[in-house]
């Protein structure tokens, strides 16, 4: 089922949660909403479900407004962050209870619970309690009731944050290949990249209330289209100046920037990936620390007359060579963003090398 | 080597004082008991039964338990919404709330009495007006009703409230977002975790009213087969030199007071299996 979402807006007494976002759900997609804590991506999710109600703006499934359904009517299986199972009851009853409330036969309630446990990885725990099993496993049971009445959307919000890190590496996987099983149209909410990145067909970020942008993963990364965007998503450096002569000026470092008058603030955005460092001693820069960290190397540097600026390179590369504590370096820009301050316009991206 | 004997000092005191509370307790507690059981058996069970089932004393007893129970069914509702508009809602007057709950209990409960016939005694507009209706409630059972109310309402409040507090409300959304509608989410979701805590303080309020004097005697107006209660004949009994009579009854509310007792207690240690 798809997903509409037109002109949302949410206030919290002052606070604006949600602001005037529309986005589209295609039917089967599987998106994730990724974002800073607090942006107003769970609260988007909640008004899908219907859990909370937009000040303005419609939602509607496949064409057909759902603003006046009541939650138990719209067909929405919804995981929450701490599980939110019902203690008082079995594994197996969580799980059916869905089924039970909407009046199914208790053989086809059982057929189902069977079906779930087996799918979830979580046969023979059907009699337990919620406090008998590990978050990892809660967190299963939690999505197993959610599939069990077989809803046409799934929405997880923050669904593996309360995990520790291996057990929500697993998770992620299940997620992804339940999804390339079941193919139910579902939209989870995090605040982690790598989880949006290694699960989603579909990124939407979501700042302040407001939608970023909306692609692929690839597209997200490669094509940051807001000053937000390009410094919340991977490392980035990030420098604030203004266009002079056609080059934004970082300390002795100038980078090119193409289009933008002279005088125009702008602010540079250069991941880690897009630098090359090479020993020189007439270079702009001097290294301050290295870091290893764990496979990789972090290279952080001093620009003459600025401030300082990082990379990062796989240990023992030939990229390395020569560079240490304390050497002059020459700095590669291989590419680089410049956002206008203060405007929505898109990035201009340019290359560099001084 | 003065380790050990430290040791020893130690336990010998913890050992003092665990068996200096257990007499102090068991003295306070099981003498009296002991005494009243002992005294209400003088004459054998044939004679207590005699003096406990005298008309007037079984009409006491009857007000007793039914005004009691009544009590109890509007405490667990009316307790039980309480408990659920402090723990859920942010709202003006929420701390003021919580403080009226407990102020029942720091009140004599000869003064709730008093307050209750200056209210709705037929000299009161209130009272009068409800008299003139014929529906007179001071002296009458419902004036009887409403005191046991009154000094009882923090028991249901104060014994579900915690209960609420540990429950997630997204357990709540879940259910709904399950297809289920608010009477199933109440039924289902809500009342078994708090159900337990609900009855016990259920029982204790029904255990505490069987046994309230203070208030009722004010405004019950103690007529024998019509509003007397059975603390009130026991009162009447002892005042008018007739201890054996008195503590026969004394005995029954007793044996009923530590039945309840008992049973709110093994709820309590049924609570929070499935918990946490």
């Amino acid at each position: 089922m798809g997903i509409r979402v037109a002109g949302l807006t949410k206030h919290f007494g002052e606070f604006l949660a949600v602001d005037n976002v529309s986005l589209t759900v295609e039917s089967g997609e599987l998106v994730a909403f990724l974002g800073p804590s607090g942006g107003g991506k769970s609260t988007i999710l909640r008004i899908i479900a219907g859990l909370e109600t937009a000040d303005a703006g419609t939602v509607s499934f496949n064409g057909q407004p759902a603003d006046h359904l009541h939650p138990s009517a719209r067909g929405v299986g919804f995981v929450f962050q701490h599980y939110a199972l019902f203690r008082h009851m079995t594994v197996a009853a969580n799980i059916a209870f869905g089924l039970r409330v909407q009046g199914a036969s208790r053989r086809r309630q059982a057929e189902r619970v069977t079906e779930l446990l087996e799918l979830m990885g979580l046969t023979g725990l059907g009699h337990r309690y919620p406090s008998q099993l590990s978050g990892g496993q809660r967190q299963r049971v939690a999505l197993a009731r959610a599939l069990a009445p077989e809803p046409k959307v799934l929405l997880l919000d923050e669904p593996f944050g309360a995990v520790d890190a291996k057990v929500r590496e697993e998770l992620r996987h299940w997620l992804r290949k339940l999804h390339d099983e079941v193919h139910v149209t579902s939209i989870f909410v995090t605040h982690d990249q790598e989880e949006a990145f290694s699960v989603a067909d579909k990124v939407m970020v979501i700042h302040r209330g407001r939608l970023e942008q909306s692609g692929t993963p690839d597209e997200i990364l490669d094509h940051p289209r807001t000053e937000f965007v390009a410094r919340f998503i991977g490392e980035a450096n990030v420098f604030e100046t203004r266009v002079q002569g056609g080059a934004g000026p970082v300390g002795a470092l100038r980078i090119p920037v193409e289009g933008i008058a002279d005088g125009t603030p702008v602010c540079l955005v250069v991941r880690f990936y897009d630098l090359k460092f090479w020993r020189d001693d007439q270079g702009c820069a001097r290294v301050v620390r290295m870091t290893t960290l764990g496979d990789r190397v972090k290279v952080e540097a001093q620009i003459d007359g600025a401030g300082r600026i990082f990379s990062q390179f796989p240990r023992r590369s030939s990229l390395l060579h020569g560079i240490e504590p304390g050497c002059r370096i020459h700095i590669e820009v291989t590419l680089s963003r410049a956002f206008m301050t203060g405007t929505e316009d898109g990035a201009i991206e340019t290359a560099a090398d001084c | 080597m003065s380790r050990p004997a430290q040791i020893t000092g130690v336990q010998r005191g913890r050992l003092a004082l665990r068996s200096g509370v257990m007499i102090y307790v068991g003295v306070l507690v099981v003498l009296p008991l002991a005494a009243l059981v002992q005294h209400g058996l003088a004459d054998g069970l044939l004679g207590l039964w005699r003096a406990a089932v005298t008309p007037v004393a079984l009409q006491a007893l009857e007000l007793t338990l039914w005004t009691a129970a009544l009590m109890a069914v509007i405490n667990a509702v009316m307790g039980t919404l309480t408990a659920w508009a402090l723990v859920r809602y942010e709202f003006p007057g929420r701390g003021l709330l919580s403080a009226l709950v407990d102020l029942p209990f720091a009140i004599p409960t000869l003064v709730t009495g008093v307050m209750l016939v200056i209210l709705l005694g037929p000299q009161s507009p209130l009272g009068g007006w409800l008299a003139a209706q014929g529906m007179p409630i001071a002296f009458a059972p419902p004036a009887i009703v409403l005191a046991l109310l009154f000094i009882t309402v923090p028991f249901v409040v104060r014994a579900v409230e915690p209960v609420l507090l540990e429950q997630d409300p997204a357990e709540e959304e879940a259910a709904r977002t399950l297809g289920a509608g608010t009477w199933t989410v109440f039924r289902r979701i809500l009342l078994p975790p708090i159900l337990p805590a609900l009855l016990s303080g259920t029982i204790r309020s029904f255990a505490r009213a069987l046994g309230e004097l203070g208030s009722v005697i004010v405004v019950s107006g103690n007529i024998p087969y019509r509003t007397l209660t059975a603390p009130i004949y026991i009162f009447g009994e002892i005042e008018s030199g007739q201890p054996q009579t008195a503590a026969a009854v004394s005995v029954v509310l007793l044996a009923l007071a530590l039945v309840l007792a008992f049973a709110a207690r093994g709820i309590e240690h049924a609570t929070g299996v499935h918990n946490g």
